[in-house]
């Protein structure tokens, strides 16, 4: 017998306010975390969300953090509104990330404006490719796409490790499996002298309207979201199931793809096996903190970048362990999952129906 | 909201001791008073009618009785005592049994298997089915205890529901809108269980908003309106307009079907559709053709599950085939999906409103997208104007009298009448060749059925070929020029409505075997 049961009318402005009260409730299981381990917790709080927008540096930093993960997250909340599940952005990420690096390498040593559009380019092209196969395989097969996109990720970070192992390896890099470093032709530009915030943040600029007028007026979108929510209603409309879930899974592939190239390209200059610290999957969390909304998005990124960036503050100046970030992460989308299960379904204290039957009004 | 109490109307109570009585049962959900101050009483061996709309307050009423929901107020007298029952358990331990609508039955387990489930754990089998054989043959409810749910049909099912409840020897036994799902012979067959039944000393409360059948068979009917009770009557003595005015609170409307006088053309052709079943406790579609021309409605009788769904699939274009086995206007369609075939002038509404007609949590606006999106000036490079489709929604909602907070409020907020007319309202508003409606007033009031009959009536006058697909032989006959049968997979003759009666209709709904007992 379910403990809950569903609300007949979940409050639009309680699903608003979950997100808030993830945040507070991450907050104070915090201070319990930060007392146990001896560590004054307003002291933490300081040096986790304060110290690291207090300097220029400190915001160029958390641009460059919440850049990809806002526009991996605008593809995803694509996709989950539509109940598709991609849960393999990092892999995506990474493929991109390595299509990008070959274009790099392979043209090092040439200068011209085209090879880091070819860059960004066979970065959507490698993303959207690793969303296409779960596409096929789930359209071919059934092959549930939380699975196979998982999976799709390990096979990726195999296929890195292996290039930047053996094929690519910098000759001159004493053995460190990472490639050599671009040359200036194959990396975005900083903004600002000094800072190493860099103009592949405009992409993400540019994406936040372009997705928001997607979703809010496109009838692509609207059919994705259909989908989601009513299936027999989708059918019976005419809209094409399997193209919900190519699209779904190629556009999400395409923003991850994008953002791995940003990435190599951009702040690491290289091709690394610690390409990513799992900016793939903090995105899930960023596209349900953020409620799926273009908008949203840009506000839980953002968060979660100054999660990032604080845990490595806290790191260095109070010896956190470098887990407490993850912790944070895990907690948030924890509790707002919790929040969210209030907000469509209420606790049942005991049951007056034993044989299950359906109660309504006459 | 404060609603005065209305005068307590215990009514005079005969001699004798009622085998059950309520005084002023009280139930209130989330913004509706479901039952207000309602009280009735039985008598050992009636047949009491409780009659009102969907919405009226009976069902309610009768889980309250059941223990399936507590009142928030009010006494429940059994047998002279009161009594608090806490649960359906308690309640059949009382001796009060009942039959659902939707029947509470185990597909893949046998007879006696289903009917031991109700049972304690350890009932012996063997001894049960016995039971179960001289039960169901003393009340002319003949069943095998062996076969399987799903090969029994739905009047056998409902037997084995009934049979169910008198195994446990019940002093009461309720029946909610039992005649919903048979056929005429089966709903006379089930009268005499009853009429049997009653004579032996049991008490029946009978759910239905059939004025005709409550005539028929029962001594006494309570009428409810509104969660209230509006009246008591001997329903013999009463005609059937003063038993509809004290249901719906005003005369029964009649649907007025003129003569059609325009262009006479083939508007959906249907060429032999033969479709294998999908799932086990499927039906197979047979060989199944009809033509239905412009300025027509034709109806398709017959009970759920006989292959309605799978039928409608296919003309909807939600499961495709052959091109040709579909003709709209003479196009062939039958390999075309759904968007596809609504270009050529097919409109289509099913019997499930909720999550296929509309989306429940979207607004009206959004929900007039759904189908409508195709309409010019609704949508353009791929983007949709919102402003466009709001005013479609503003023009359904006032053409066709649906009561709502406006375009912006969420079809799940809507009432089961008010989003179906909705929903027909946007499907007329496409200018269809041919319109399919399926269940056109399942679960909708007596007032809002009588205006989506004249609806469909008035479209097909103007020159649109209509097929309705209903379980409700009464509204087959009141707006369809010709019936045919879907059953077991097969498709009947159509014939024009004066050349056939609800008695040829039936036997047509039993199946080929219709010489077995139904």
């Amino acid at each position: 017998m379910p403990l809950l049961t569903p609300r007949a009318n979940p409050s639009k402005l309680m699903q608003w306010a979950a997100p808030p009260i993830a945040i507070i409730a991450t907050l104070l299981t915090a201070t319990v975390l930060f007392y146990a381990l001896n560590k004054p917790p307003l002291q933490a709080f300081y040096v986790f969300f304060i110290e690291p927008l207090e300097t220029a540096n400190g915001w160029s930093e958390l641009a460059l953090k919440a850049s990809p993960l806002i526009l991996i997250a605008q593809g995803l909340a694509l996709g989950f509104r539509a109940r598709i599940y991609n849960i393999g952005a990092e892999g995506q990420l990474l493929m991109g990330a390595i299509c990008a690096s070959g274009v790099a390498i392979y043209t090092d040593g040439m200068t011209g404006d085209w090879i880091l559009p070819l860059m960004v380019l066979a970065g959507a092209i490698g993303g959207g490719l690793w969303g296409a196969l779960p596409a096929w395989l789930k359209t071919r097969f059934n092959a549930e796409e939380t699975l196979t996109t998982l999976m799709l990720t390990y096979v990726a970070i195999q296929l890195l490790a292996w290039l930047v192992s053996s094929p690519w390896r910098d000759p001159g890099g004493s053995n460190f499996p990472q490639s050599i470093m671009f040359s200036e032709a194959a990396l975005f530009a900083p903004l600002f002298e000094g800072l190493r915030i860099n103009s592949s943040v405009l992409i993400t600029l540019l994406s936040i309207p372009l997705f928001w007028l997607f979703v809010k007026r496109s009838f692509l979108a609207y059919q994705l979201a259909v989908g989601g929510q009513a299936p027999s209603a989708s059918r019976y409309a005419g809209f094409s199931a399997q193209r919900t879930v190519w699209i779904s899974l190629v556009v999400s592939g395409i923003t991850a793809g994008i953002a791995g190239a940003a990435e190599a390209a951009g702040p690491v200059g290289q091709l690394t096996l610690s390409l990513s610290p799992g900016y793939g999957f903090a995105a899930i969390i960023v596209a349900w903190v953020g409620r799926l909304h273009p908008i949203g998005i840009v506000f839980s990124g953002l968060l979660m970048a100054l999660i990032y960036i604080g845990g490595e503050a806290a790191q260095v100046s109070m010896q956190l362990p470098s887990a407490v970030s993850w912790l944070f992460q895990g907690m948030l989308l924890f509790f707002l999952l919790g929040a969210d299960a209030f907000v469509d379904f209420r606790l049942k204290r005991r049951n007056p129906n034993p044989f299950g039957i359906k109660e309504g009004k006459a | 909201m404060l609603i005065p109490p209305p005068p307590a109307h215990p009514r005079p109570v005969p001699a004798g001791e009622p085998r059950l009585q309520l005084i002023n049962i009280s139930k209130r959900y989330p913004g509706v008073l479901a039952n207000d101050q309602v009280s009735l009483y039985v008598m050992p061996g009636e047949i009491h009618a409780v009659l009102g709309e969907n919405g009226a307050g009976k069902s309610t009423l009768m889980k309250i009785i059941y223990g399936a929901v507590q009142a928030d107020s009010g006494q429940i007298q059994w047998n002279g005592r009161e009594v608090s029952v806490a649960n359906p358990a308690a309640a059949r331990e009382l001796g009060i049994g009942m039959v659902f609508q939707h029947f509470q039955l185990f597909e893949t387990l046998s007879v006696t298997e289903n009917i031991a489930l109700a049972l304690p754990p350890d009932t012996d089998l063997k001894e049960l089915a016995t039971r179960v054989r001289t039960v169901s043959e003393k009340y002319g409810l003949p069943l095998d205890p062996d076969r399987l749910v799903h090969a029994l049909s739905v009047g056998e099912r409902q037997r084995v529901e009934i049979v169910r409840s008198l195994l446990q020897n019940p002093q009461l036994l309720i029946l909610d809108e039992p005649t919903s799902v048979l056929t005429p012979q089966a709903v006379r067959k089930l009268f005499e269980t009853l009429r049997k039944l009653a004579s032996e000393g049991v008490s029946i409360l009978y759910i239905s908003h059939k004025l005709h059948e409550i005539q028929e068979l029962c001594d006494r009917a309570t009428v409810m309106r509104g969660g209230r009770v509006t009246g008591g009557a001997d329903p013999k003595q009463e005609s059937t307009a003063s038993l509809a005015r004290m249901m719906i609170g005003r005369e029964l409307p009649v649907c007025q079907a003129p003569d059609y006088a325009g262009e006479v053309k083939p508007v959906l052709e249907i060429n032999r559709i033969n479709r294998p079943k999908d799932d086990p406790f499927g039906i197979s579609l047979q060989d199944i053709s009809l033509t239905v021309y412009s300025g027509e409605v034709v109806g398709i009788a017959g009970i759920s599950g006989n292959g309605q769904a799978e039928l409608l699939a296919a003309l909807s274009g939600e499961t495709t085939g052959r091109a040709d086995s579909v003709r709209i206007a003479g196009q062939p369609v039958g390999h075309l999906h759904a968007g596809q075939r609504r270009d050529r002038g097919l409109t289509f509404v099913p019997e499930e409103r909720l999550g296929r007609g509309a989306v429940p949590s979207m607004s009206l606006t959004q929900n007039a997208m759904l189908t409508a999106h195709r309409q010019p000036g609704l949508s353009r490079y791929g983007l949709l104007d919102f402003k466009a489709a709001r005013d479609f929604a503003l023009r359904c909602i006032e053409r066709f009298d649906v009561r709502c907070n406006g375009p912006q409020s969420a079809a799940r907020s809507l009432s089961g009448g008010n989003l179906q007319k909705f929903i027909v309202g946007r499907e007329i508003m496409q200018a269809p060749k041919v319109m399919i409606v399926s269940q056109p007033t399942w679960g909708v009031d007596v007032g809002a059925s009588a205006t989506l009959r004249q609806t469909l009536v008035d479209l097909s006058r103007e020159g649109v070929g209509v097929l309705v697909i209903s379980e409700e032989l009464e509204e087959l006959f009141e707006i369809c020029d010709r019936i045919a049968v879907l059953a077991g997979g097969r498709l009947s003759e159509a014939t024009p409505k004066d050349e056939t009666n609800a008695e040829k209709i039936g036997l047509l709904m039993a199946g080929p075997a219709a010489t077995a007992p139904v």
